[in-house]
């Protein structure tokens, strides 16, 4: 099993005063809640609460032994836990502690803002309070046998495509996203990037809950190409996985935000510092992300698409959310549907 | 009830008496009592904490944003084929569940054969499996890179077959205790009086049965119903074709918008409720005959 696969679909138990709270009896429960609820959130001791997407998950692990051996990071540990970005989000703003907090998108980021648990200036640090980049890559069978090079091979009659369900999955967001970008970046209309994401999505043949459930379904067998976060490809290619990863001509820029929480203490401030520092952005580098740090990033050598567009092309996550990704009224939803009632009446 | 029709022995009454045969306080009667009031009150409160609260917190946020907004988020057309799949699959597999837990559990109470005992520790295994290994395993053996050449992914056999694994212990497990505990001797006695083997499994042995055969189809069904993590992986969660109601409320939910996700929960739970409690009623009138 693939072991992000995990991370999804079991988060591990939030730290020590939640759990105990839960075994006392009702009384002794809700007084528990309420303590979690609005008690502060602090570092205790030399303990970090980290709360991020389930994605980092292997580099957290490297991150954390890497950072006990600096000077700040002595007698420090690091409580981790990982899950879908946005349900991270709302277990924070529903009394998870947290020091620091590392999402996907900038979007769960802002729930905190709203809720008063992060500071409205978290963006104002040199790096945009982005800690890591990737961008949207195509993953095809090992040596690519059905010569799958840029976003029009994918909709090439009998090529299958995986992609995440975009109303359960961040990173199926990002793929739209960069699907429809690369299409407006080729000169063609809204309309017809949108035409031209009707006929992705028609040719999607699963449309897994998850950005780890769809590479599981695709290393299982099915499908020709899978649209993945470049980090999380080059991953499974680390792990032996027989995969190819090709970077289309265009393609979006993936920025992951990261903050600590307003009351975090100095140890939770330290090991944000180290994770933007040059020593830490080099294990994020060697981890398959993009570093943030471009003196870091020069030192790697990542493969450039022509066109690289951010998602403020589009106005910017909240606007996005809203045009697109409204599970109700979004152009997506309104796709699916379309789709759906096509295929239901053919 | 080895003296049965023998006299009760003297001074056995309600009453409890001391040795000396002087009345006593009756400690029994106490507990009884004290069973009358704490046990409906342990039960109730239990349930509330656990059964009932839940469901009322999750009928407060389905209705959140007003009757309006719960009737959108069902009539939704991605809603209305994610729970018309979800129930149409959940009731089909019950139903072939029901005739095979039957066969199952007939073979385990009524045949000898080696390793009996290992079949029947085998049944349970799909409660012990996290429903994500089986969904897993499901897409290895009938997945593209099935070792039979079955490609169920992506289908709704394959959802089927998901459904079909997780909720089979249902269907064994009810029966088989029933199965065990039935008097041979009146279906001898009927064959003895002439009775048919078919008539013999109709009018004997069957509407015994079939309040359990019932029991076990209802829990199937309800477990079925809510069933994600086995389904998601082999059914590719198409939207239309092959996205399960829990699927979807988990996409509501993973969108922020929980109102809705409780929404689609809330009919989720009403059908369920309501196949249960049809089920309850036919098993009563199974039982009605016997009580006469």
């Amino acid at each position: 099993m693939h072991p992000r696969l995990q991370s999804v679909f079991v988060r591990p138990f939030p730290p020590r005063r939640r759990v105990r709270a839960g075994l006392l009896l009702v009384p002794a429960l809700a007084v528990g809640l309420v303590v979690t609820g609005t008690g502060p959130a602090g570092a205790q001791g030399g303990s970090v609460a980290l709360v991020a997407y389930s994605t980092p998950k292997p580099a957290y692990s490297v991150l954390a032994t890497d950072f006990a051996k600096t000077k700040a990071g002595q007698g420090v540990t690091i409580s981790p836990s990982f899950g879908p970005s946005g349900t991270q989000a709302t277990s924070v703003t529903d009394g998870l502690p947290a020091d620091v907090v590392n999402f996907s998108l900038a979007t769960d980021m802002a729930k905190l803002v709203k809720a008063g648990i992060v500071s409205s200036s978290w963006d104002k640090g040199p790096t945009k309070g982005m800690v890591t980049d990737s961008i949207v890559s195509f993953v095809v069978r090992k040596g690519n046998p059905k010569h799958i090079t840029t976003w029009a091979d994918l909709v090439k009659s009998g090529v299958q495509v995986i992609t995440p369900n975009v109303f359960s999955s961040g990173s199926a967001k990002w793929n739209l996203m960069a699907a429809y970008g690369a299409q407006l970046s080729q000169g063609k209309s809204k309309a017809q990037a949108l035409a031209y994401l009707t006929t992705l999505l028609h040719h999607a043949v699963a449309q897994p809950a998850s950005a780890s459930a769809a590479l599981q379904t695709f290393l299982a067998g099915q499908g020709d190409v899978l649209l993945d976060y470049e980090d999380d490809a080059l991953y499974a290619q680390h792990q032996g996985e027989p995969i190819t990863i090709v970077t289309p001509p265009q393609t979006i820029l993936i920025e992951n935000p990261i903050a600590v929480t307003k009351t975090a203490g100095p140890s939770a401030k330290a090991f944000v510092a180290y994770l933007l520092s040059p020593a830490g952005q080099k294990v994020w580098g060697q981890q398959g992300y993009r570093p943030v740090l471009p003196s870091v990033a020069a030192t790697f050598h990542f493969p450039q698409p022509k066109v690289l567009f951010k998602i403020d092309k589009f106005g910017g996550w909240t606007l996005v959310n809203k045009q697109f990704f409204d599970p109700q009224t979004g152009l997506v939803a309104h796709i699916e549907q379309s789709l759906g009632t096509s295929t239901a009446s053919s | 009830m080895a003296d049965v029709g023998a006299p009760a022995p003297p001074g056995s009454g309600p009453a409890t008496r001391l040795l000396d045969g002087r009345p006593g306080v009756d400690l029994s009667a106490v507990g009884r009592r004290a069973a009358r009031i704490g046990g409906p009150a342990l039960a109730v409160t239990y349930l509330s904490l656990l059964v009932l609260l839940p469901l009322a917190a999750l009928l407060s946020n389905a209705l959140s944003g007003g009757p309006a907004a719960f009737w959108r988020a069902v009539t939704q057309p991605e809603a209305v084929a994610a729970l018309e799949l979800t129930l149409v699959a959940s009731l089909i597999v019950a139903l072939v569940n029901s005739v095979a837990g039957l066969a199952i559990a007939w073979v385990l109470v009524r045949d000898q054969f080696r390793g009996k005992a290992l079949v029947s520790a085998l049944i349970d295994l799909p409660f012990a499996l996290p429903t994500v290994v089986a969904g897993l395993t499901l897409l290895a053996l009938y997945g593209p890179d099935s070792p039979f050449g079955v490609n169920l992914a992506g289908t709704r056999l394959g959802i089927g077959c998901a459904l079909a694994f997780v909720t089979l212990p249902f269907c064994v497990r009810s029966v088989q205790p029933v199965l065990a505990e039935l008097d041979r001797e009146t279906e001898e006695a009927a064959a003895s009086l002439g009775a048919k083997n078919t008539q013999v499994v109709r009018r004997i042995v069957l509407p015994s049965i079939a309040p359990a055969v019932l029991a076990g189809a209802g829990l199937a069904f309800a477990r079925a119903v809510g069933e994600f993590g086995s389904v998601v992986l082999i059914s590719g969660n198409l939207p239309f074709k092959t996205e399960v109601a829990s699927s979807w409320i988990f996409s509501l939910s993973q969108s922020g918008d929980l109102s809705a996700a409780s929404a689609v929960s809330v009919v989720l739970v009403l059908i369920s409720l309501s196949v249960l409690l049809a089920i309850g009623w036919m098993r009563r009138r199974f039982d009605a005959p016997e009580t006469v």
